[in-house]
């Protein structure tokens, strides 16, 4: 489903990311991507969302190279993806309700039919009765399980999230992890990052460890 | 297909709605292209009407020749000969000294002067019709007839229309050249409107590109503000343009009682006022089209 081979990512000003990073995710596998900060996380995830691109080597999702794909591809790889951002990326002019909205207004699903895949959403991540709230008006852990919500509205089979668990505290995080576990019940792919090891102790996952941009 | 539309239409609502959410700012925009445009268009019906009263009077070009007072019959018979032979004319129709006369007295209501005079005081006179209507061609034939022995004058009836049709090519042209500068107004003001908010949703641009919307789903709404802007402004303008007429009509009305003639400033045609529309519809798109195509490529996600 993912693949890396050989990939290298240096940023301008010669900061190197990635070092020669190569692996393969089955397609219904849950990994988890750990490291320091500044290990090269985000950049390895940005990297199969073609959000940045690799400087060589090969990113292979669903056997399509993202890293040359062109710019009038990228919407449709990324449609195919859920991405959770560190930043949540939350639009706050806008009610929780079309925040979560905005992947099937962008894919032109019809009203009905989106606003019944919003609310079941949106009920998956326990967000149903905040639906008219403001997201500013959310709590962290709220925050993230909205940014959840938009990232798996599309149904995409990659679900890709970036430190999903960062700034909240542990009984948060377990809600958060046990939602991500539902997802790979269902055969979605799924590539979290985190840089919180007691997240991992109780589950059995697979784990890339980066230290420095390589792959330990 | 239907759902497509309905998208479509999904993007016009959103439009409108953020376009009167900011009434004022959107009204003063709207204002400044309606008024940008309407000098263009006001000026151009002001010529349309001038150029109608041209034709209205000056019809078939014709040349009135004027013979001299002393001919006799012999010569008019020659002139009459000579005028219907000549290549350059259509028609040749003659007027007798006696009957010009006639027609003064009644055209005019002087009979009573004129039965007063001692001798008619008019020479026998041909009216031609020339086949060639440019202006060039007409003067060449004028200036010939008039070297033919035993014609006193030759005039160009239409000279007059044809001087003021030069005239109206100059303002037509200075139209053009007002039209086209005010467009240019017109373009920018909607590229710095589009610009403004493209600043403004910078987020949401942002989010919307990491989730997958093609250009094209972004440069939508931008595009749909601008024409929508172009649109309302057109009408804006039609409206001052219109009302500015009614008034002046009324104002008209007055002054052509007193010179007991009937003259009014016609309207814009349901052309031209269509053509006033779909221009300004456009100008807004290109102005978005320009601005969005600027600003958006500078928006990537990180």
């Amino acid at each position: 489903m993912i693949s890396f081979n050989h990939v290298y990512k240096r940023y301008p000003g010669g900061y190197e990311a990635l070092k020669n990073v190569s692996f393969d995710i089955a397609e219904g596998e849950m990994v988890f991507l750990t490291g320091h900060s500044g290990a090269g996380k985000s950049t390895l995830l940005k990297l199969i969302a073609a959000i940045e691109r690799p400087n060589s080597g090969s990113v292979l999702v669903n056997n399509q190279n993202v890293g040359v794909l062109k710019g009038g591809a990228l919407p449709y790889l990324r449609r195919n993806l859920g991405i959770i951002f560190q930043d949540h990326k939350l639009l706050f002019d806008r009610s929780v309700f079309d925040n979560v909205l905005l992947p099937l207004q962008i894919c032109g699903f019809d009203h009905r039919e989106s606003g019944k895949r919003v609310r079941a959403a949106l009920d998956k991540v326990g967000l149903l009765k905040r639906e008219k709230a403001n997201p500013i008006a959310l709590s962290g852990g709220e925050q993230q399980r909205l940014c959840i919500a938009r990232a798996i509205v599309n149904r995409p089979s990659i679900l890709l999230a970036d430190e999903p668990t960062g700034n909240l505290d542990a009984a948060y995080a377990q809600e958060i992890m046990a939602i991500f576990k539902s997802f790979h019940q269902v055969g979605v792919t799924l590539l979290i990052s985190t840089h919180d090891a007691s997240v991992l102790q109780d589950t059995d996952v697979r784990v890339l460890a980066l230290k420095h941009g390589e792959l330990q | 297909m239907t759902r497509t539309f309905a998208q479509h239409l999904g993007v016009l609502r959103a439009v409108l709605h953020r376009m009167f959410a900011s009434k004022l700012a959107g009204f003063l925009n709207i204002l400044v292209i309606g008024i940008a445009l309407s000098l263009p268009a006001g000026m151009y019906l002001l010529l349309q009407n001038a150029q109608g009263l041209v034709a209205q009077f000056s019809g078939t070009p014709q040349i009135s020749i004027f013979l001299e007072m002393n001919a006799k019959a012999e010569d008019v018979d020659r002139l009459r000969k000579q005028l219907a032979q000549h290549p350059a004319i259509a028609d040749v129709e003659f007027v007798a000294r006696t009957q010009a006369l006639e027609q003064l007295k009644q055209s005019t209501g002087l009979a009573d002067v004129i039965g007063g005079l001692e001798k008619n005081p008019l020479p026998d006179a041909f009216i031609v019709h020339p086949k060639p209507d440019n202006v060039q061609a007409l003067k060449g034939l004028r200036d010939e007839l008039a070297k033919l022995s035993g014609v006193e004058l030759a005039q160009l009836d239409s000279d007059w229309a044809y001087k003021l049709e030069a005239l109206l090519k100059f303002g037509r042209l200075a139209v053009l050249i007002l039209a086209s500068l005010l467009s240019l107004a017109l373009i920018a003001v909607t590229f710095n409107t589009i610009r403004l908010q493209i600043l403004t949703q910078h987020d949401e641009i942002e989010v919307a590109k990491l989730i997958g919307a093609t250009d094209g789903f972004i440069r939508r709404p931008f595009l749909y503000f601008g024409a929508m802007q172009g649109l309302l402004g057109g009408v804006m303008a039609w409206l001052i343009v219109t009302t500015s007429l009614l008034l002046l009509n009324q104002q008209l009305n007055a002054l052509s009682q007193l010179y007991a003639s009937q003259f009014t400033l016609h309207p814009l045609s349901f052309g031209d006022s269509l053509s006033l529309l779909l221009f300004s519809v456009y100008l807004g798109w290109l102005g978005a089209w320009l601005s969005v195509a600027r600003h958006l490529s500078q928006i990537e996600p990180h």
